[in-house]
């Protein structure tokens, strides 16, 4: 399949008062057009980092910002700022953010909110934008008169499926996905998991899914890549990670999920994910680590290659 | 309903009403809870599912009298205590307790560990013994070596040690009956079952009763023996955990469990059968059925007029809806 995003060795660090926070430390994947691929893992392990080092969307207390983002052969790193913004932010990438239901302006009517970026970005007058505002919204499963409404007259649901629209709008792409469920309910998120998996095979989307939740980016990844204190530790196909985990982090994980459908005994990860201004020695896990060796605590495990297409960050497995 | 002597907390046709009060009209009611009953045995838990503005939360609130019931009774331990005063009360402030969603707001930001958990000893009149007390309620929890523990603010400790220490401050009066308000909704994957373990140990250590509220039907099967399904303020459905997964009658509870995935690669390529629609609107609820409107089985005559009742199939099951015998497979 055509590979339309490469990302190599990124690094996204931040200046704190404590020191520097490595909060994306060297990570590489890429996607494929058409696919899905899930970034998962706990909280405070670089997920959303590694999505707004994407974007570009840097807060002012950057200390490392590097890498090589490939963007259909080409190295967006180095665009300016200026052209970043005009060519490939919202127009490439665009992203749905973690709560952005919760940032509709509360007092701008939903459709001008979703034509803003067409105005904006691609420089439409307010009433053709206006009127493809509602077409988006019709794609995403909404009346057409939901432009019309304000968003505290929409329910959970509804400003999601607005959301989702906004970042439709300028035709990306790519769509960076951050928890996009994670204030609904269990129906209305079931349904607008529908709806992605409906977009994606209408318009051969790809997205990148954020998800601390393993049984949710089942629904819709194709390729998983699990994430632990800054690195990736696992990449590779759904099937691969779900029915034959490698690292003992992604196996442990997988553990603790509760199912409904099957019984098993659920088992929990002991102690905490690591602080990344001073992360352990070596491999990151290695203190949590069931089958931690000796070599575990002095050298970190190199991100290798055991199968096609399949990259496993642990000694267990060479290296 | 037969007082079973068995049972803790018995909870009769419980009803909370919040008064809306309007400009010279009557007032309109936001009916939360509208007539529910069950009962929790000793050290028995008992799962209230539902979606979010279903009334668990304020179910779960009333049963602690922190919300006053606008009717209904509930019986503790063969009491009433439905309309006892504040001060007839302090016994059930006692015996029972609630553990709250959020750590991160459930604790004083000014109190250490210690002086957390010595609040509620100190409000009882507990004068002796209280650092045995806090030091051993923290070895339950396993926040140990304690020492290590006791002077520490909560933004030094993460949010599955904060849960730890909400729960601890739970249970530092021996309490018999206690809420679970989500209580591991805000933690990560890997700690929510650690901390469902951790409940079910103490459980079963102390033999505490538990009503244990979420929106998550797949952490229910560790930590419950029974479950109702709430919608709208009501229960449609209840009965034995396993059963209802296994065989939901009542199209909500269907329609809930069907909506929640299983971590399988196969999951991307289906689309799941999911209802439309949002839950009603408290304050004005459907008439008849409250969930025919999303309902895909609804004949449209007798859902829209009688509101179905809670009719027993028998092992505990008991079910609202006019057509469950076509949903028994048998």
């Amino acid at each position: 399949m055509e590979e339309i995003l490469k990302i190599r060795d990124l690094k996204l660090y931040y200046r704190t008062l404590r020191g520097t926070v490595r909060a994306v430390d060297s990570i590489s994947f890429h996607l494929c057009k058409g696919e899905t691929l899930a970034i998962v893992g706990e909280s405070g392990c670089g997920k959303t980092s590694t999505a707004i080092a994407i974007m570009r969307l840097l807060p002012r207390n950057i200390d490392v910002y590097e890498g090589e983002i490939i963007l259909n052969g080409v190295n967006i790193m180095q665009m300016d700022d200026e052209r970043f913004r005009k060519e490939i932010s919202w127009r490439k990438i665009s992203m749905v953010f973690q709560g952005a239901m919760n940032s509709l302006n509360p007092v701008i009517k939903v459709g001008f909110q979703v034509a803003e970026p067409l105005i904006i970005h691609a420089k439409m007058d307010k009433n053709k934008a206006l009127s493809k505002a509602r077409e988006l919204l019709e794609l995403v499963g909404l009346p057409a008169f939901i432009a019309d409404r304000y968003p505290h007259e929409l329910s959970g649901g509804m400003k999601q499926r607005v959301v989702i629209a906004m970042a439709l709008a300028l035709n990306p792409s790519i769509v960076i996905l951050d928890e996009p469920t994670s204030a609904l309910d269990v129906i209305t998120q079931a349904n607008i998991m529908n709806l992605l998996k409906k977009l994606k095979k209408e318009s051969s989307l790809s997205y990148i899914l954020i998800t601390h939740d393993l049984a949710l980016s089942s629904e819709l990844a194709d390729k998983i890549a699990v994430m632990y204190g800054g690195k990736i530790v696992e990449y590779g196909t759904s099937e691969q990670i779900y029915l034959d985990a490698k690292h003992p982090y992604s196996q442990k994980l997988l553990a603790s999920i509760p199912t409904l459908r099957t019984d098993k005994k659920l088992e929990f990860i002991p102690g905490a994910p690591p602080d990344l201004v001073s992360p352990p020695s070596g491999c990151r896990f290695h203190p949590r680590c069931p089958y931690t060796m000796p070599i575990c605590k002095e050298k970190e495990p190199p991100f290798q290659n055991v199968e096609e297409d399949r990259y496993v960050a642990c000694f267990l497995y060479g290296g | 309903m037969i007082l079973s002597a068995n049972s803790l907390i018995e909870v009769q046709d419980l009803k909370v009403w919040f008064p809306i009060k309007r400009f010279l009209r009557e007032p309109i009611f936001v009916k939360a809870v509208d007539g529910v009953s069950f009962n929790i045995a000793r050290g028995e838990t008992l799962a209230v599912v539902g979606e979010s503005g279903s009334g668990k939360t304020t179910l779960g609130k009333a049963c602690l009298r922190l919300i006053e019931p606008t009717s209904g009774r509930i019986i503790y331990d063969g009491k009433d205590i439905t309309r006892l005063s504040n001060e007839e009360l302090r016994s059930y402030r006692r015996e029972a307790q609630i553990i709250y969603q959020d750590p991160f707001s459930s604790l004083n930001p000014f109190f250490t560990v210690y002086r957390a958990l010595e609040e509620p000893l100190i409000i009882n009149g507990v004068k002796k013994g209280r650092s045995e007390q806090i030091y051993k309620v923290l070895e339950d929890v396993k926040l140990t070596p304690v020492e290590e523990f006791v002077n520490k603010y909560p933004h030094m400790l993460s949010g599955g040690q904060r849960q730890r220490v909400a729960i601890a401050r739970a249970l530092i009066l021996r309490p018999r009956f206690i809420v679970a308000d989500e209580p591991v909704s805000m933690l990560d994957v890997s700690v929510r079952v650690e901390i469902l373990y951790l409940l079910k140990e103490l459980q079963h250590k102390y033999g505490i009763s538990f009503l244990y509220i979420t929106h998550d039907i797949a952490t229910v099967k560790y930590f419950s023996d029974r479950i109702a399904v709430m919608y709208a303020g009501k229960i449609v459905e209840m009965g034995n955990i396993r059963s209802i997964i296994a065989e939901p009658i009542h199209p909500y509870t269907q329609a809930l469990v069907e909506a929640i995935p299983d971590p399988d690669p196969r999951n991307r390529f289906v689309e799941r059968k999911v209802i439309p629609g949002e839950p009603p609107n408290p304050i004005n609820v459907p008439l008849g059925c409250r969930f025919h409107l999303r309902c895909p089985y609804s004949d449209r005559r007798r859902c829209l007029k009688e509101e179905p009742e809670l009719r027993d199939f028998g092992d505990g099951r008991r079910v609202a809806c006019h057509y469950a015998e076509q949903f028994i497979k048998r």
